[in-house]
């Protein structure tokens, strides 16, 4: 980021900075995350911001570190994003997210008849695939999902 | 492991026809959980069990139990889990088979799961074709609502693996899912769509029929013109060839007409009967008294 950028959002002492996330789902890597519920530091949240490759969305979060299962969620929503572990004010780690074979009790099912969607004491699964675009199969009852998955996140 | 299955299965047959005595599954309960009817599917499989010297234990009446009250799937299964040494069940959701399988100790036997799979129901189809037609290298035409009906996704996904030469007959309304095709093509199958029998009939080897849900259609004139459309008469079978095999998962409506009953084409009656066979095929393999 250039100076200019960093008036508008500061730089963290330690914590993580998720960069490079498609434009507007930076909301969804929130919902991801639990936040604000699951984080004691600031988040700072930028959106459509110009980027190398256009606009996209930052989001820092102070006093936090991301494990690899959060970030394999993000994934599913924005996989261009990189992480940027921050500490002492200087990157520790960057790298990019990696989209996961299998998630667990992320995203609903799109199906309501899905056995996943009833008071059952069961968390939805998914299969995950990249044929051209994102596709995930329920476990469960085998639909799919390919688009909008940030809309049926949990 | 199909291959496993339908051998099993020719070698039951005496038994299923009461012609042999067994007690393969003596001491061997069977829980048959149906959370919906299901007539033909319930019996067959409470016939497989009682011929082989099994007991079966039904649920009964889902108002009379513990369901009516509330009752999670999961926690049904672990009941009866501790009661039985297999499980039958039917429920309106999908997936509800494979969830009962994450909660049992015991073998769960999938009866059908809403409009997800009915895989005995493939089995028994598949067996009906080795006994009454043939596998390799077969012609078939599936006819009817191919679009939401499980019976005939789960068979042309069965038939690809024996490399069938597949024929879909259905109104433009009730195609068979876009996806379904890719993934029959993909796996080697010759798939070709039409909307009318006759124009198919003529060359297939089995012809599986399957009922137009009334309901499906907005219109009822618009079912009507297409149901009658999609229907077999003993006139339609002028021309096909001699050992042509109609099939049928039943009940039928209309799409058979009973004159084609006395054929030698009517294969569907025998077809529920194979379910037996079959279905003690299955239970002999997963209570382990039958090795593999």
């Amino acid at each position: 980021m250039n100076e200019e950028q960093e008036l508008r959002v500061k730089r963290i002492e330690n914590g993580t900075v998720i960069d490079h996330i498609t434009a507007g789902q930076a909301l969804n890597v929130l919902k991801i995350l639990g936040i604000p519920d699951s984080s004691q530091g600031v988040v700072s949240v930028l959106l459509n911001s110009p980027g190398k490759f256009g606009i996209k969305d930052v989001v820092k979060i102070e006093k936090r570190e991301l494990n690899v299962r959060e970030v394999d969620r993000i994934a599913l929503i924005a996989p261009n994003a990189t992480i940027n572990i921050i500490r002492n004010f200087n990157v520790s780690q960057k790298k990019k997210v990696h989209i996961p074979i299998f998630v667990e009790g992320v995203v609903r099912c799109v199906n309501p008849n899905c056995i996943s969607n009833s008071n059952e004491p069961v968390t939805s699964k998914f299969n995950v695939s990249v044929d051209g675009c994102l596709r995930l199969r329920c476990t469960y009852c085998g639909r799919f999902i390919s688009e909008d998955i940030a809309k049926h996140l949990l | 492991m199909i291959d496993i299955i339908l051998e099993t299965a020719e070698g039951m047959e005496p038994i299923a026809l009461g012609k042999q005595k067994s007690d393969l599954l003596s001491g061997k309960v069977l829980a048959v959980l149906f959370f919906e009817p299901s007539t033909r599917t319930r019996m067959s499989f409470e016939t497989a069990m009682y011929r082989l010297g099994g007991d079966v234990l039904n649920l009964g009446s889902i108002d009379a139990s513990s369901i009516a009250k509330g009752e999670t799937l999961a926690d049904t299964i672990r009941v009866v889990d501790g009661y039985a040494d297999a499980i039958v069940l039917r429920h309106p959701k999908e997936g509800a088979a494979l969830l009962a399988s994450e909660f049992s100790t015991v073998p769960i036997l999938n009866a059908g799961d809403g409009a997800g799979h009915h895989p005995t129901q493939t089995l028994l189809d598949l067996y009906t074709i080795k006994r009454e037609s043939h596998l390799e290298g077969l012609r078939i035409a599936l006819a009817g609502d191919l679009k939401y009906g499980r019976t005939v996704h789960s068979l042309c996904y069965a038939l690809s693996l024996y490399g069938a030469d597949i024929t879909l007959i259905s109104p433009m309304e009730l195609r068979m899912p876009e996806e379904i095709i890719k993934d029959l093509e993909k796996r080697g199958a010759k798939v070709t769509e039409t909307n009318s029998i006759e124009n198919a009939i003529n060359e297939v080897d089995v012809l599986y029929m399957t009922r137009i849900q009334k309901e499906r259609f907005l219109d009822p004139t618009e079912y009507e013109r297409v149901a009658n459309k999609l229907k077999i008469t003993p006139e339609l079978l002028t021309n096909v060839k001699s050992e042509l095999k109609i099939l049928h998962p039943l009940p039928r409506v209309n799409e058979i007409h009973t004159g084609v009953d006395e054929t030698a084409h009517a294969c569907y009656f025998r077809q529920a009967f194979y379910g037996v066979p079959v279905r003690m095929a299955l239970l002999a393999l997963v209570l382990g008294a039958i090795e593999v």
